[in-house]
């Protein structure tokens, strides 16, 4: 059986690759520290010796398109392209393309439609900056197969908080009775307090950080119950236009387990947005 | 009220690089021939079949003839794709995020909540 290595949640913040890689005059203020911070959130996953990535994201307007709207899907491919012009143009991303594991796709398609999820699968995936950020961060070799999972987080109506965190414990139940000798690392981004084309976009810091300040808890905490007591899908609109993207935190909340400690948590401020970085280890935490 | 076809037309422009810069130096020109002859194209599917029923309403028309971004919000378009779209267009004019804070500046009357922007 499969064993899951490691399970990982992140902000994904389109602008890292930009920051990162300036140099001179174009280089922000910030750059150097958020480098040091990504390099040792890189480490926790490095550290796990995975071989297969489950990738949790949610496609922007790039491939799924509201006349045709998935609420979760399973990329099931031998290959992903990734990153389309609108990211190339705007935050100065790479095409890059990704190794499918199929097997794997196929065996949480099966189980999670038998377990009460009707998910969508697509065999041809191009996919976007929710999971190609976390590929440049964390695993910037891109060497690893992956399976992408999907979700709407950006084009109501979508479902309910309860619904991402039962996703998430089922996709940490099905990649464990994946019948393969693999480590598996399930990975999700998404946001926490963000506006998005609205007033309070862009700002000094994250539009709410009262919001942010309590997420973290809740996810450093693994407090799940916590978490669906303080957001519904309507009260998500408060903190940030764009804040629904802390439903795929709550996915992974469910995938690292109910009242699990995170073992690795870190934080940076920035404008605009907060980042955040978060890892379990189920197994216990490998040597350093 | 047709949301859907407003995030359509931005969606459709933001995509395709020519679009963008006819939409930039044209807009009105570009509001026009789009409704005329791409509103009813069904994406992703074969060029031969298309929708029959797809229009504008004036008020949305003059918003996208207008660059308005403002109104396109009070009237329920996808923020993430105006925006998106807007950047491409005019980030070049100014100085870094110059843009997107007197983009945020000019919604600065708008409270909670928000307009939906459910389809």
């Amino acid at each position: 059986m499969a064993t899951v290595a490691a399970v990982i949640a992140s902000t994904h913040h389109p602008f890292y690759h930009r920051a990162s890689t300036s140099t001179g005059a174009d280089r922000p203020p910030f750059a150097d520290e958020w480098v040091a911070k990504i390099e040792a959130f890189r480490q926790t996953l490095t550290r796990a010796e995975p071989d297969v990535l489950v990738m949790v994201g949610s496609d922007h307007f790039h491939q799924l398109w509201l006349d045709n709207m998935p609420q979760f899907l399973v990329g099931k491919a031998p290959v992903f392209d990734a990153n389309w012009y609108n990211e190339e143009r705007e935050f100065g991303l790479p095409r890059m393309r990704l190794a499918g594991e199929e097997d794997l796709a196929a065996h949480l398609l099966r189980e999670g439609l038998d377990a009460g999820f009707d998910l969508a699968f697509s065999n041809e995936l191009r996919i976007d900056h929710s999971v190609t950020c976390p590929i440049i961060t964390l695993r910037p070799q891109a060497d690893l197969p992956v399976v992408p999972v999907y979700t709407n987080i950006f084009a109501p109506p979508m479902p309910r908080p309860e619904r991402f965190v039962q996703l998430g414990r089922a996709i940490r139940q099905m990649v464990e009775s994946w019948p393969e000798d693999k480590r598996v690392a399930i990975i999700g981004t998404g946001h926490l307090s963000l506006e998005l084309g609205g007033p309070r976009q862009f700002g000094p810091h994250g539009p709410d950080p009262e919001f942010d300040r309590k997420a973290v808890a809740w996810i450093a905490n693994g407090d799940v119950d916590g978490c669906l007591g303080g957001v519904t899908l309507d009260s998500l609109h408060a903190p940030g236009n764009a804040t629904h993207g802390f439903m795929d935190f709550m996915l992974m909340m469910g995938a690292a387990g109910d009242g699990v400690k995170a073992d690795y948590v870190d934080t940076l401020d920035l404008f605009h947005t907060m980042e955040a970085y978060f890892t379990w280890y189920p197994e216990g935490a490998p040597a350093s | 009220m047709s949301k859907y076809l407003l995030n359509k037309f931005l969606y459709t422009v933001d995509r395709d690089p020519e679009l963008v810069e006819r939409y930039r130096a044209d807009p009105a020109g570009t509001v026009d021939w789009w409704e005329r002859d791409m509103a009813n194209t069904v994406l992703n599917c074969t060029a031969g079949e298309k929708s029959t029923w797809l229009a504008f309403t004036e008020p949305e028309r003059q918003a996208l003839r207008e660059h308005d971004h403002v109104t396109l919000f009070q009237l329920g378009a996808h923020p993430f794709l105006t925006l998106t779209l807007f950047i491409a267009m005019f980030e070049r004019d100014h100085g870094p995020l110059e843009y997107q804070l007197a983009y945020a500046r000019a919604m600065d009357h708008i409270t909670l909540p928000y307009p939906d922007i459910a389809t």
